[in-house]
């Protein structure tokens, strides 16, 4: 692979700094066109990647979205009978009563799906893929080739993940954090068997794929900008796609570790996370292992993780609020620092998910401290955004209301993190709806938000045509009121001790004054996720159908809108625009217009320049 | 594959050709799952009940080859910016010999481990044992990527294409397999340390 490239540059030596690859581009569309499998499958366009992950992402959020609705119904309805559900779910309905131990598995699977395929694969596969090159001004990703296998091990492993739902001994079921022993033991569960196999081997290819795609990011965005685009004159889109991936650069081959060691105690008779234990009356040979060893390594991804899926949803909203809010983001170094700072510190506060191992208090407290200085960037970010959105000219698209909407859940959720991330607090609120409530809202609702947002407000980007603005209303209305409806109520239910996991609480007397309100939240979430294909519909029928989308219909200054609304492979059918200034020029005192894209130079803007600007012209 | 040729001729932003540095991202991560085996190893080593035992001699023969072996690659590469094909070859082929010597080393040397009573797994295996095949096993996995990764540039010298306006690909070659050298040493004096 590697020594493609410099027998190219011989071939084409006198190519200038700036136009890469124009003369071959010319060359390609005479000679050869491309095969329907090269164009729409196996293909190296960021582009089309972008979209294979974007679709690949709704069926996983489709799928996770059904896993929640079933157990929502069981906690909501814990007496009735499941047997309508017996065509669907098959031997898991017993006597009219949904399996217990299939209940752990559709809540494990519901996490993992969410958390890994949805969220990480389908929110930074599809917009980091489709906007770096776009909005940095390159042709293509470093390596087209490589960005092609992730996308292809992204498929694999959602194929190994998919096939475990289905086998005879049900999926993992320990929980989407695995911890052993439970996830080691087969004995233990049913869905520590095979389906536990399944999980690992498909996280194993999805590491592998995050990694592919990973590296491909960081060095396109460091080595791959147009002319005049430095650093400072990122998009905050790009700079958080950028410490995305260096984020899970460092925290997943960890994951790949502990995975392994995992797969060692499994399948190979080693106690790493194994000691001690007696199962059904029988002590097994095991010792030496430390189950708290795996959270640890667990957690050392599992918080940066969080991040993963929560800063992308960042960077697009700062976009699109300010975009529609016709103002420059409020403070943009400060937004860069805040992202670098929840960056750094993603990586020194994992012990607080284990506050109650009986670690060190001392320790506690040392993490406690680290968790909540995370509130500071966090709240940087908040009062910016609040800030742009402040005496803003807005425009009220629907990518507009999903950003304001996630500008709003991640404040709810985010002051709860304050209460959970205190070492004392926690003990009451460990593993309690609390705790559900509360990321659910903060990483879950928000990352969703910023993706519903980054797919309304790029779509015609990526299609050539408009979404229905009038669904997409109907949707965000659904949405934005049915998961404040399922998860506020979550919180009290927390208070009250509802420990998570749980198949039913009928056995508990104190719980039965809540099952109403549980009832609630079931009926509440049912509707918020059937609301979703609303979505789906207007997605899928805008593509074919939508209203023809014109080059740049936000009125927008980053680089994308510059290109033709027919995009081929490469981009920009011409030279690729050089950058002249950041990407924020909107409604700037004097200009003629209320934006200024980024490739305009100073001196076609003389009447708004500013007098440092001036010596630029 | 045409969209990264395109790219070739793109001037990059820092100097370093993307498919390098790409190449030490991907080394970042690789130093990632070794940074959290260690940390691990030290982590469950302070829990107790940990087997004590020697590590065997043999492994000082085995980091010699290898630190050998960073040296002829090294050779290879200087010789390549000379032009001197036939010195590369021998030299990459030299790398390869040693390259499989430190392979079949750890080899005998877990034969020699078991032979010990250190286990890797099983009623009488103990974690301080374990790890020791974990790490030497991921690193040797590793190390058999770099020896596929050396056998298509030994075939690129083959066909002429190494040599001083051809740097890329054999450059690579160098900064992984010192990488790969540099890690096992690093792996080396954390167990001569922590065992």
């Amino acid at each position: 692979m590697a020594a493609n490239f410099p027998t190219h540059e011989q071939v084409q030596g006198g190519i200038g700094v700036t136009e890469p690859g124009h003369a071959h581009d010319a060359h390609h569309d005479e000679h050869h066109e491309q095969s329907f499998l090269q164009k729409y499958v196996f293909s190296t366009d960021h582009k089309v990647i972008a979209k294979q992950f974007l679709i690949t992402g709704i069926f996983w959020a489709i799928i996770g979205g059904t896993l929640s609705s079933l157990f929502r119904l069981q906690l909501g309805w814990p007496e009735s009978t499941m047997e309508w559900l017996t065509p669907f779910l098959g031997k898991w309905i017993e006597a009219g009563k949904l399996n217990p131990e299939f209940y752990l598995a559709l809540v494990t699977m519901h996490g993992t799906i969410m958390v890994f395929f949805v969220l990480t694969a389908g929110l930074s596969g599809t917009f980091s893929n489709f906007l770096i090159p776009l909005q940095i001004g390159a042709r293509d990703m470093a390596s087209g080739f490589m960005n092609m296998l992730s996308y292809w091990f992204f498929f694999l492993s959602s194929v190994v993940m998919f096939s475990s739902l289905f086998i005879e001994t049900g999926p993992a079921a320990a929980g989407w954090t695995i911890y052993p022993p439970l996830s080691a033991l087969p004995q233990a569960i049913s869905g520590s068997g095979a389906g536990q196999t399944l999980w690992l081997v498909s996280m194993a290819l999805f590491i592998i794929s995050q990694l592919l795609g990973g590296v491909n990011y960081i060095t396109t965005v460091i080595n791959l900008r147009t002319q005049g685009m430095s650093m400072s004159k990122l998009p905050l889109t790009i700079w958080s796609f950028f410490l995305t991936a260096i984020l899970g650069l460092l925290s997943f081959p960890v994951l790949f570790s502990a995975a392994l060691l995992l797969i060692f105690d499994r399948s190979f008779g080693t106690s790493f996370f194994l000691s001690d234990i007696y199962i059904a009356g029988q002590a097994l040979s095991n010792t030496g292992g430390s189950p708290i060893l795996f959270q640890h390594l667990f957690w050392f991804l599992g918080h940066p993780e969080v991040y993963i899926v929560i800063m992308p949803a960042m960077g697009m909203v700062s976009e699109i609020l300010a975009t529609n809010a016709r103002k420059p983001i409020f403070g943009y170094r400060a937004m860069i620092g805040s992202l670098l700072g929840i960056s750094l510190l993603s990586f020194i506060v994992w012990a607080h998910h284990m506050f109650v191992t009986g670690m060190n208090p001392f320790l506690g407290s040392v993490f406690m401290f680290l968790t909540l200085i995370i509130a500071v960037p966090s709240a940087v970010k908040v009062f910016n955004w609040l800030a742009t959105l402040w005496r803003g000219n807005i425009r009220f698209t629907t990518a507009m209301l999903f950003s304001i909407g996630f500008v709003s859940l991640f404040i709810a959720g985010g002051l709860t993190g304050i209460i959970l991330g205190n070492a004392a607090l926690d003990i009451q609120l460990h593993n309690t709806y609390f705790v559900v409530a509360h990321f659910h809202l903060v990483m879950g609702s928000s990352a969703f938000f910023g993706l519903w947002a980054g797919v309304y407000h790029w779509f015609p980007k990526m299609f050539g045509r408009m979404m229905d603005e009038k669904l997409g209303y109907i949707h965000f209305w659904l949405t934005f009121i049915g998961v404040y409806l399922v998860f506020l109520p979550m919180h009290y239910v927390g208070i009250a001790g509802f420990p998570r996991r749980y198949y039913a609480w009928t056995g508990f007397d104190t719980f039965s004054q809540f099952a109403d309100l549980n009832k609630f939240i079931s009926v509440a979430a049912i509707v918020a996720f059937f609301g979703q294909f609303i979505f789906i519909f207007n997605f899928f029928y805008s593509i074919f159908r939508g209203r023809r989308a014109t080059e740049n219909p936000w009125n927008s200054t980053t680089l994308e809108w510059t290109t033709p609304v027919e995009l081929g492979h490469g981009n920009w059918p011409g030279e690729i625009p050089a950058v002249h200034r950041w990407p924020y020029d909107y409604s700037k005192p004097g200009a003629a217009e209320d934006f200024i894209p980024q490739n305009v130079p100073y001196s076609q803007t003389q009447s708004s320049n500013l007098p440092y600007e001036k010596e630029m012209e | 594959m045409d969209s990264y040729e395109s790219l070739s001729t793109k001037q990059p932003a820092t100097g370093i050709h993307p498919a390098r540095f790409l190449l030490m991202l991907m080394m970042v991560s690789i130093f990632m799952i070794f940074a959290a085996y260690t940390s691990a190893y030290i982590v469950r080593r302070n829990e107790g009940n940990w087997l004590e035992f020697n590590l065997p001699a043999g492994f000082l023969y085995t980091t010699v080859v290898l630190l050998l072996s960073s040296a002829t690659v090294q050779w290879a590469w200087l010789a390549a910016r000379k032009n001197d094909l036939k010195q590369v070859r021998l030299a990459l082929l030299l790398t390869l010999g040693l390259g499989l010597a430190f392979l079949v080393g750890q080899y005998l040397l877990w034969g020699q481990l078991v032979d010990q009573r250190i286990f890797f797994a099983g009623t009488d295996a103990n974690p301080s044992g374990s790890f020791l095949y974990v790490l030497t096993g991921v690193h040797g996995f590793h190390l058999i990527t770099g020896l596929i990764f050396l056998l298509i540039v030994v075939r690129k010298s083959f066909n002429y294409q190494v040599h001083s306006r051809q740097m890329l690909s054999i450059g690579n070659v160098t900064i992984y397999w010192h990488f790969l050298g540099a890690l096992w040493l690093y792996l080396y004096l954390f167990l001569l340390l922590n065992h």
